[in-house]
């Protein structure tokens, strides 16, 4: 299994408080990896520091055979690599079809074009309907209800034909119809050959979906493997139950 | 090096009063995330008024610093109340800054009106003796004005740190979100620490009338100096204003002390600039508030 | 859509018919003069909103780039002589772009971070400005201030050189906000104004948007500088470099709705256009001080969007009224409240 993400002791400190400490993991190309650990052991630094929101006060991270340690958050998403957040970050005064647009990763000269092309409203229109997105396509993303911004956010992120999505919390906050159809578009995306990473706290969808887990205590990562023997695992135990 | 030491000397005891003014309008950021651009407007104001008690009826302008304090205290409040809290929240940070300008232009209208545009001092009889040690001249009033700035600066450390006002106010800088979770009243500690914000302005502005002659055009002076005073200690920061204004205070009295006094404005805009290059979050300003 | 296109074109085509038309009424000089200052402030908000508006970066320094406007034609005119009297109009976009210039380190270092530390910035360099043309002497000639040579126009029609030179500028300004509105850039934009993080990590080119408009903007506000020194004949460092002139920009524009075409041209007629009669009857300029101020905070308390925007709402709701009465007979049909129809609603062309 070759790694599509690499993340070399990195280590990350606010204040005096090593959020992330030496950690180091990685991602296998087309796998749903799952990131999990209780709250404040680093989970969303982390993110953070893959997707070029923080940098690593030390330690490597390689992308795709690259080093892309530092590297800013817009370089890192038009080289393939993209993130959702926790809250369901979309534009609320942009449409529905503009939010996708937006998310194109263009060069200086493409932005000069239309705003909304019809290649544009073609390529948007697709993820719109495989969404299930389309009816509202014209509505301000303000208007949706909150998984539909999920929802949203998700397909917002594949509009740059992404290899890796990192997704943040996918379920938090939805309803149980909704997690299923989450479930389901990272199926397909995943067919399609995207690779994941997922931190996420239900567990069960966890379980159904993904393979590798990695958990995350403290900062580093206490144990990486199939998910029937996270639960089994007495160094995760020990993490979540406290000692 | 003899114009060096004196501007030094001079800047040090400057500090004192520029750090009451800063520690205002950065108290008043911690809490609101409000950028107060009408705190130098606030202490021009206050020098007037000092101005006119002392003028119409002989009150010395250290003596009518609480009756100064509690009025504009009382501004602050109602200012806070009428302008600020009616703001929209997700668009509150950029049209507070904008009404405060505009509370600022207005403040400065009425003085234009109330005592036109000349300059005016406080000309109290003991404005102009100094001491003179190993050469260097300590004017009396300026030594004066430092230490009542530490004072009315240690008052409000105790204020801060002894009171559960005090408490409420540290809690709501360090964060909101939680502070509001614990029970703290944001609305009322807002209110209140405007107002608290304002009267640091007013007890700075009776004794910046003492040190320097002002017009109503004055605040626009103030409010670059202000503003570089909290941006180096780092926006929020109280001690980090304390530092800012000695820092401030002293680099820009060598300026004009060695240079011209007509550069010593300069000075603020390098500093502020070089903060903003070399350490953005300023001296003392906190790291984790605001990530992500 | 193209209903739409039609619809806004036509607008301009009529908006600016008028304006050419207007010197021809044989208009008085002083009703010329109150056109030509509107047109300033109407070019100068139309410039402020691409980043106070679109951006969501409220400069409070613009006036500092008008200041530099103002002396850089008035320093040439101080080595070149005026013959046709265009000359000083010819060397605008010479002026604009050195504008745009000095705006780029600016605008690097003050919109690193978030927009309470750029309007630090942005007010501070006001302040600077002034300092520096009341303090390098042998250049500006401080407080004395710069003479240029009188424009040699006609005396009858002094003002209408200056007219259409403005009528251009605002032009330029408002057409360059339209392509702004209709590309991607205004997509963008608009994606930094609403969450700029976000858009950093959707591979939006954020910090090159914001260094290009803000230099944009300046420079065209500088170029309104370089014709207001030319038509007062003079610059001094507290008229070049006045807080008033940033402050009115400002309050054109929330009035009249930032983050739309229209909006600030409305503000700017509206306001410049009264300022100049409440100048007329209060004379002393304290009062007016105090006036203004008082209509910003009521601006601010009342209509913080601005009038068009609330206009629009107000129409996208009677619309969605009409919609849902309508949508009772067929439920699948989504009410027309969509952002397509807001764009075409009102004349405020909003991102």
């Amino acid at each position: 299994m070759s790694a599509l993400l690499e993340i070399t002791d990195a280590t990350k400190v606010f204040g005096g408080v090593r959020a992330v400490d030496g950690a180091s993991l990685s991602v296998g190309a087309n796998t749903i990896t799952a990131l999990i650990g209780p709250n404040g052991s680093g989970k969303t630094t982390l993110f953070n520091l893959i997707t070029g929101y923080l940098r690593p006060d030390r330690g490597r991270v390689q992308f795709a055979g690259r080093d892309v340690t530092g590297m800013d958050a817009g370089s890192l998403y038009r080289r393939g690599l993209s993130r959702t957040f926790q809250q369901a970050r979309v534009f609320p005064q942009l449409s529905v079809q503009e939010n996708l647009v937006v998310a194109g990763g263009y060069t200086w000269r493409q932005l000069f074009t239309r705003r909304v092309s019809s290649s544009d409203r073609n390529r948007a229109g697709q993820l719109l309907a495989e969404f299930n997105l389309a009816p509202v396509a014209d509505l301000l993303a303000s208007e949706l209800s909150y998984g539909q911004r999920k929802l949203l956010e998700f397909a917002a992120v594949l509009m740059s034909d992404p290899k890796l999505v990192l997704l943040d919390e996918p379920t938090a906050g939805v309803n149980p119809v909704m997690i299923d159809t989450m479930e389901r578009h990272v199926r397909d995306r995943h067919a399609a050959g995207i690779t994941f990473l997922i931190v996420e706290h239900d567990m069960s969808f966890v379980m159904r979906l993904c393979d590798p887990v990695i958990v995350l205590d403290q900062g580093k990562p206490i144990f990486s493997g199939r998910p029937s023997d996270v639960q089994t695992n007495p160094l995760v135990l020990d993490a979540y139950l406290g000692s | 090096m003899h114009a060096f030491i004196q501007g030094l000397i001079l800047g040090l005891l400057t500090a004192g009063v520029y750090a009451l003014m800063a520690s205002g309008q950065t108290l008043i950021f911690g809490i609101m995330n409000v950028i107060n651009l009408a705190q130098g407007a606030m202490v021009i104001l206050s020098a007037y008024i000092s101005y006119q008690l002392f003028k119409s009826f002989g009150i010395d302008p250290f003596l009518a610093i609480p009756i100064v304090t509690v009025g504009m205290f009382v501004i602050g409040v109602a200012v806070q109340l009428l302008f600020l809290r009616p703001l929209k929240r997700e668009d509150r940070a950029e049209l507070s800054l904008l009404v405060t300008f505009a509370i600022a232009l207005l403040i400065e209208g009425i003085m234009s009106i109330t005592w036109k545009t000349n300059y005016r001092s406080i000309n109290t009889s003991y404005a102009n003796s100094s001491w003179t040690v190993f050469g260097y001249q300590i004017t009396l009033v300026r030594l004066w004005a430092c230490v009542l700035s530490l004072v009315a600066l240690g008052l409000l450390y105790v204020l801060l740190n002894k009171t559960r006002f005090g408490r409420a106010v540290r809690a709501t800088v360090q964060n909101p979100e939680s502070a509001r979770l614990l029970g703290v009243e944001s609305d009322r500690v807002a209110a209140l620490g405007f107002g608290l914000g304002s009267a640091t302005a007013a007890a700075a502005g009776s004794v910046y009338g003492l040190l320097y002659a002002f017009y109503p055009g004055s605040h626009y002076d103030l409010i670059s100096l202000l503003l570089s005073i909290v941006v180096l200690g780092g926006l929020g920061s109280i001690g980090g204003a304390m530092v800012g204004a000695v820092v401030v205070s002293t680099s820009s009295a060598i300026v004009a002390s060695t240079i011209s006094p007509a550069w010593s404005a300069m000075t603020f805009f390098v500093i502020l600039i070089v903060v903003l290059v070399v350490r953005p979050r300023g001296l003392f300003g906190s790291t984790a508030r605001g990530a992500i | 859509m193209s209903k739409a296109l039609r619809l806004s074109a036509l607008r301009g085509a009529a908006f600016f018919g008028l304006l050419a038309a207007l010197p021809s009424f044989n208009l008085a000089h002083w009703v010329l003069n109150m056109l030509v200052f509107t047109l300033m402030y109407a070019a100068m908000s139309s410039a402020w909103n691409l980043v106070g508006g679109f951006t969501g970066y409220p400069s409070l320094g613009h006036a500092a780039f008008f200041g530099v406007g103002a002396y850089a034609v008035a320093l040439w005119f101080q080595h070149h002589a005026i013959h046709s009297g265009y000359e000083p109009f010819v060397i605008l976009p010479l002026v604009g772009v050195l504008a745009g210039l000095i705006g780029l380190p600016v605008a690097a270092v003050a919109m690193r971070t978030r927009a309470d530390v750029f309007a630090i910035v942005t007010i501070t360099l006001l302040f600077v400005a002034q300092t520096l043309a009341f303090n390098l002497h042998s250049i500006t000639h401080g407080a004395q201030g710069l003479s240029i040579d009188p424009a040699p126009f006609s005396p009858a029609t002094f003002e209408r050189p200056f007219y259409y030179v403005l009528v251009g500028l605002l032009a330029l300004a408002m057409g360059i906000t339209y392509l702004t509105i209709k590309s991607k850039v205004g997509l963008s934009l608009a994606s930094i104004r609403a969450d700029e993080d976000k858009a950093r990590g959707i591979g939006v080119r954020v910090s090159g948007l914001k260094l290009l408009t803000f230099c944009v903007s300046v420079g065209l506000t500088s170029m309104v500088g370089g014709v207001w020194a030319y038509y007062e004949g003079f610059v001094y460092p507290q008229f070049a470099f006045d807080p008033l002139i940033t402050i009115s920009i400002v309050l054109m524009t929330f009035l009249g709705g930032r983050g739309t075409l229209w909006g600030p041209i409305l503000g700017a007629f509206v306001l410049e256009l009264s300022q100049q009669n409440l100048a007329y009857r209060l004379g002393g300029s304290q009062f007016y001080l105090i006036a203004y101020a008082l209509v910003f905070l009521l601006i601010m308390l009342l209509l913080p969007r601005g009038i068009l925007p609330t206009i629009q709402d107000r129409l996208r709701y009677r619309r969605r009224r009409a919609g849902a009465a309508e949508g009772d007979d067929r439920p699948s049909a989504p009410a027309p409240r969509t952002a397509a129809a807001k764009v075409a609603v009102g004349g405020g062309e909003r991102a």
